[in-house]
């Protein structure tokens, strides 16, 4: 078995796949929900490094890069949203958080 | 079966079952920590594909900065996770559709674009690239031809860092805090009061 791009993008569909269904089974633990977010953006940048080194361009590591920033970037805000709505409801069940519903 | 695909194997099954443990661990601080091993392992991948520099800041930042910060939130927070567990049976039929539906599909269109599509010609990963490292090669590119995305993700932090402080901050009431101006601007007429006791009664605060 010799280790070509199609190994790399399998494994990163692998888990994209696992952080949807990590989305899917988990939609109470927010915890959890924004963990399988970042995983699924993990799962994109192995796609970009892949494409960049298999295309002999370095352009898709400079753009993992920058999903790299705003992967941080979102876990920062969010982890503070949900401080912030611990802090006013005591728990953090995202289901049945409909406070701002229209 | 040459080293690098082992590696690949061992790198790839390990990344694998921790991304299903991340999802799958009752205890949070269980999945923080197989989270942290799912980007230990693709910080391999990477370096296997030729991309150090990449992997040593999926290191740093994710292990070091974005898994602690998770790790932080779950132990700060006093949450009945078992309770939040409820409905996933629910959900779990229908998530397993959706998740086998999707990876087929990635995983054809993968290997189309792999083998026939627009990485068809290609001729392997990049060797060495003429001495150039890693690293050089990015910055050579990143602080010229994306100079000003490059700012932009800057802007991109210090408003996450602003956001994240905003939210996060609060007053309470009823605390006492050092008011610098007013210590300051303290003098003898506003700072002492001069009162006229009779005798044998005493102060009552």
């Amino acid at each position: 078995m010799t280790v070509g791009l199609t190994s790399y993008l399998t494994v990163a569909a692998i888990l994209f796949t696992i952080g949807v269904f990590g989305i899917f089974i988990n939609r109470k633990n927010v915890i959890v929900i924004l963990m399988s977010i970042e995983l699924i953006l993990l799962a994109v940048n192995i796609n970009l490094v892949a494409f960049s080194v298999y295309l002999h361009q370095v352009t898709g590591q400079i753009f993992a890069m920058f999903v790299l920033t705003v992967a941080a970037a979102e876990a920062a805000v969010g982890l503070a949203i949900l401080v912030t709505f611990f802090r006013n409801r005591g728990d953090i069940a995202v289901d049945d958080a409909s406070m701002m519903k229209g | 079966m040459d080293l690098q695909a082992v590696a690949f194997g061992v790198l790839a099954v390990v990344s694998i079952a921790a991304a299903v443990l991340v999802i799958s661990a009752r205890n949070p601080v269980h999945s923080v920590l197989f989270l942290i091993l799912t980007f230990f392992s693709a910080a391999g991948l990477f370096v296997l594909l030729g991309a150090e520099f990449l992997a040593m800041l999926l290191v740093v930042v994710y292990v070091g900065a974005v898994a602690v910060l998770f790790l932080f939130v779950v132990m700060m927070l006093d949450v009945d996770f078992a309770q939040l567990r409820q409905g996933v049976a629910r959900y779990l039929p229908f998530g397993l559709v959706v998740a086998a539906l999707l990876l087929f599909e990635m995983i054809v269109v993968s290997v189309a674009v792999a083998t026939k599509g627009a990485a068809g010609g290609s001729t392997g990963p990049i060797s060495g690239a003429g001495g150039v490292t890693n690293a050089e090669a990015i910055g050579r590119v990143l602080y010229t031809q994306y100079a000003y995305w490059f700012e932009a993700a800057g802007l991109v932090l210090l408003i996450a860092m602003i956001g994240a402080i905003v939210l996060t901050l609060h007053h309470r009431p009823h605390i006492r805090r050092q008011n610098v101006s007013r210590q300051v601007a303290r003098n003898r007429s506003t700072g002492m009061e001069v009162v006229q006791i009779k005798s044998g009664e005493g102060v009552s605060e």
